[in-house]
Order: structure tokens, then sequence, then C-alpha cells
């Protein structure tokens, strides 16, 4: 379990991390998500017990990171952004190395050693250097060196940047497959990744947490109005015009060039009303085609953006009100 | 300092899987036996050009001719040498990042630092080994004074060791693994060459720069001599600037 009670933390005058709060239960998959800059890796090296925090309290498996560091050190599994390793080691060597600063016991070693090549997939290509292999395999390194002595709690710093999308791929299903009795933390900006991953996402934005919650609930709570897709054969203003007179209807915005009479309009609706059944009979009504109907989904994109933006949105304003203050 | 013989074996393991290791030993030991060939020579000449003056001959030995110059000119190498040993050690790890991930395992931070300057002073350890047929051939010209070569490698061994740590802090302060070695030997020829302000500053000032110098730590090993405070000296070098590289990580992670 790891608890997180106003962590903050400065570099000079900036402050990173601004009062965080959070939990994670053992066995949760918790994705971080946030812009560049807003505070993700500093948190994870936080936890990770690298940096320490200028204020506040982080507790992983009831132990605070900063007076029990090397027991939790042993219980966490680290990929750092951009996975630095020693390019020049051969991979078994660098395992090696890991296995011994991690302090498993040379009876030991071997054995654990190939358990973490063969569920990373490394098995293969333990003779190589480092160097030669594929940005994919590093990444695989990576993880295996994060798994070896089995730590209970993993943390991964963008585990899938820089990756082809079958290689995202592959990491991911890595990933799903190690945390099924684990804690994992992970960062990423690939917000699908979080949907597909993660029990819950934490937004943080400039060093404060803006929402916490699961991905579903998040895009149910933001869901402002219900929208569909429409695509109808007629007249662009006409069709327009019909719809938005539909009642709930909020707006109308055309998507895409119009061509063979088909027009498409995104049209968003009050939540509390279903306005799928009236926007088809109008359409028909009117002796029109309705081609195609569809619900659009709010996607955990639109959240993050919209929350991001909102956050973005809130410091001119305050920041004019300010200025109007100091006029005053 | 725990976790400190899987850093100490990596970096052992990084000096011989790069050229670092054998371009240095292999420079130390080629301009080594340069002087150690030239000193042999002379002493060849001078004893040749002696052979009529007996007076002369009797003060012709291989410990003043042969091996104290040689420690001396070996200790003018590694200055050179030991920086480029060193430059690396805590700079390439910051630069790559990997750092990082090696003070989030479960190692104290004097165990990074411990086996890094222990797999260095090993490597110091070879080079000196190194010159040991040197001392062997010697012994076909007659039998040296062991006094001066025991004291003298002593004496290179320790401030070798006080180079390695004094280029572990700089190394630790920078990611430019040139940045750190020329720091690191500016700082060593400064601390080889304080007692020359013995001539110009006052005498307060001199005796303090003097009991800084190595350079004055090192001459009475050469003489054979194995002073308690000259070990002292070095001991406390290294202790320090040990010291201020775990000042140096500490910053670091702060700054993390």
């Amino acid at each position: 379990m790891i608890e997180v009670e106003g962590l903050t933390k400065y570099y000079g005058r900036l402050a990173a991390v601004k009062d965080v709060n959070f939990r994670v239960e053992s066995g949760d998959i918790v994705g971080f998500l946030g812009p560049n800059g807003a505070g993700k890796t500093t948190t994870m090296r936080i936890l990770t017990c690298y940096s320490p925090a200028s204020s506040g309290e982080a507790r992983i498996l009831d132990m605070d990171v900063r007076t029990h560091s090397m027991e939790i050190r042993s219980k966490i599994g680290y990929v750092p952004e951009n996975v630095p390793q020693y390019m020049w080691m051969r991979v078994r060597g660098y395992l090696e190395f890991v296995a011994r600063a991690k302090g498993i016991p040379g009876a030991r070693r071997a054995s654990e050693i190939d358990r973490v090549a063969r569920s990373t997939g490394i098995d293969k290509v333990m003779g190589r250097l480092i160097q030669a292999l594929s940005k994919g395999y590093r990444q695989r390194v990576g993880l295996a060196q994060a798994l070896i002595g089995d730590p209970p709690i993993l943390i991964l710093d963008e585990p899938t940047i820089g990756l082809d999308p079958k290689q995202i791929r592959e990491i991911r299903e890595l990933i799903k497959g190690f945390a099924r009795d684990r804690t994992v933390i992970l960062s990423t900006h690939i917000l699908p990744e979080v949907s597909q991953i993660c029990d819950r996402v934490i937004i943080i934005n400039k060093g404060t947490i803006v929402a916490e919650d699961s991905p579903s609930n998040l895009t149910k709570s933001h869901r402002k109005s219900s929208r569909s897709r429409i695509v109808a054969r007629g007249p662009v203003d006409e069709v327009r015009s019909a719809l938005a007179g539909v009642r709930g209807v909020l707006s109308v915005e055309p998507r895409g060039e119009p061509g063979d009479d088909k027009v498409t309009f995104v049209v968003d609706a009050d939540t509390n009303i279903d306005v799928r059944s009236d926007l088809s009979r109008t359409v028909v009504g009117k002796g029109w085609d309705l081609l195609e109907l569809a619900p659009v989904d709010v996607s955990l994109e639109d959240v993050f953006i919209d929350l991001v933006t909102e956050e973005a949105d809130e410091v001119p304003v305050m920041d004019h009100e300010g200025g109007k203050e100091a006029a005053l | 300092m725990r976790g400190w013989y899987a850093v100490f074996q990596k970096e052992l393991l990084n000096f011989f899987a790069s050229p670092i290791a054998y371009a240095v030993i292999g420079s130390f030991l080629l301009i080594a036996g340069f002087f150690f060939w030239a000193n042999v020579t002379f002493m060849s000449l001078i004893s040749l050009q002696a052979s009529n003056a007996p007076m002369l001959m009797q003060r012709i030995n291989l410990t003043d001719v042969v091996v104290r110059p040689l420690i001396q000119n070996m200790s003018v190498i590694l200055l050179f040498v030991i920086p480029l040993l060193t430059m690396r050690l805590f700079a390439e790890e910051k630069k790559v990042g990997t750092i990082e991930l090696l003070l989030t395992y479960p190692v104290t931070d004097s165990g990074v630092i411990m086996g890094k300057f222990s797999a260095a002073t090993l490597l110091l350890l070879i080079m000196l080994l190194g010159t040991g047929p040197f001392l062997i051939l010697l012994t076909g010209l007659g039998i040296p004074d062991p006094g001066p070569i025991i004291g003298g490698y002593l004496g290179l061994f320790l401030m070798g060791a006080a180079f390695i740590s004094l280029g572990m802090f700089f190394s630790s302060l920078t990611e430019n693994q040139i940045v750190a070695a020329a720091f690191s030997f500016g700082a060593a020829l400064l601390f080889w060459v304080l007692n020359w302000t013995g001539t110009f500053a006052s005498e307060t000032l001199a005796a303090i720069l003097r009991q800084l110098s190595i350079l004055e730590h090192l001459e009475t090993f050469n003489k054979g001599i194995l002073s308690l405070s000259d070990i002292t000296f070095f001991l406390l070098f290294i202790a320090f600037f040990l010291f201020l590289t775990s000042r140096s990580l500490e910053t670091n992670r702060w700054r993390g």
C-alpha cells in the first residue's frame, strides 16, 4: 500500500510538487497522468527514495520513505524514464549486478535471473551487449531489472515512451501480466494505455492532483452533455436547423467535408434526455435518408485535456484579478 | 557500506570491458619503463666514468641513481593518469542517468562510493605491481636497498589513492568527464606544489601549506622512512574527499 500526504518538493523556489495526497491500495494498478513538467517524475523519485521531499509524508507498506529507505528500496522495482542502462554490459552481467545490488543470495541468483529473463522474454538475448539490443528489448531488460527480487511494488515512469506500436503492445501485455499480484504505479502519455491497464487514474498538473478516480468514473463525471454522431443525406443548412430544433439538443456542429449530399453532424444534447429517437424521426420525417446515428463516448483524452485546460484557463483569470487588485 | 561489492565488481568490469584500463595501465608502464631504461643507462654511464675514481664509485648506488628517481618519476606520471581513471566514475552515470537507478537499489551511498573507490584503487595497485619486473631486472645489477623501495611504493600507493578520492569528488560534481578530469588534475597539481610557496609566503602560511602539500609528505616515503604523520596525512586526505563525495551525492539527491 502506498500513502502520500501533503507531499511537497521545491527545486529552489519552484514547487515541482505541491501538497499532493493520494493512496494506492495493494494490488491496484494506478495510472499517473499529466503533461510534461507536471510533477510525475518528481513524485516517483520521492516514492523510490531517490530524492527526498521538502515536506509531507510518503509511506510505502506502512514504512516512511525517509526513515526506512533501505527496506523500501528492496520492496520496489523501478523503471525510470528512458530506461538508463549500462550499455557496455551484457544482459546477463547486468542482471547479475542488479541481483547482487539487491542482495539476492548467490545460491538463488542464477535461478532468479532466469526467472525474470523468461517472464520478460529476454532469455534469448542474455549474452548480448545491451547497446546492441533494440529499444523494445532494452525496455524489457529495464523491466527485468525491476522484477529481480520479486518486489511487491512496481513504479514505471513512461515505460512505453519511444517504442513502435508493436513494441508498445508487447510491453503493455507484459505489464498487465506482472501487475496481477503487484501494486503498480505507471506514468504515461498514452491515454488509451491507462484505460486498458489501470484500475485508477491520478491526473496531476502543475504539481497538484486535479483528479483521481477509475477511468470509467472519470469519463462519466466529465460528460457534460451526451454526444451523438449523425450522418444523413440532405441539404446541409436545412438538416442542421432541423436537428437544432429537436428538444434537448444543445448544439449541432458539422464534421468533415460534405459529399454526395451526405452531411455529418455531431450533436450535443442534455444528458437527461435521450434525443436519438427524436433525431432519427426528424430526419426521416423530413424525407431525408438517415445513414448513421451513433453515440460518441467521452474519452479519457477529453477528460485529460479538459482538466489540464481548465487549470490553464483558471490561472490567467486569477492573474487578471490579482492584477486588478494590485491596480486598485 | 551495503552493496559495495556489487558496485566494485561492476566498476572493475567497466574498466576492463572498455579500453580505459588497458590504455591507462599501458601508458603508465610505457613511460615508467622509459624512465627506468634512462636511469639504468645513466647509471652505467656514470659508473663507467667513475671506474677510475674509487671515492666517487662508492657514492654511486642503485637506490640513489635508479630507484628514487624512478619512484619520483612514477609519482608525476600518476598525477597525469589518475584523473583519466576517475573522471568517468560518477560523471558518466550522471550523464546516462544510471545513477538514478543505482541509488534506488538497496545500496547505501557509502557502498556506492567505496565500491567505485576500491575498484579504482585496485587498478592503481595493478599499475604499480606492473613495474615489479623493473625491480627484478635491477637485481641483475646489484641488490638495491629495500627501505626506499618499500617506502617509495607505499607512498606512491597512498598518493594514488588520495588522487583517486580527489578525482571521484570532482567526477561527482559534473556530468562532463572532461571537466571532471580537468578539475581533478588542476587540484592534484595544486596540492602537489603547495610547498613551493615556502620561499615567498609568510612563515605561518608556508608551514600550513607545506603540511598540505603532497610532495612534502611523499619525500619521507622516498627516503625509506615510514612516518605515522605522513601516513595519517594521506589517510585523512582520502577520508576527507570521500566524505565530500558523499555530501555531493546527497546534494544530487536533493536536486534530483
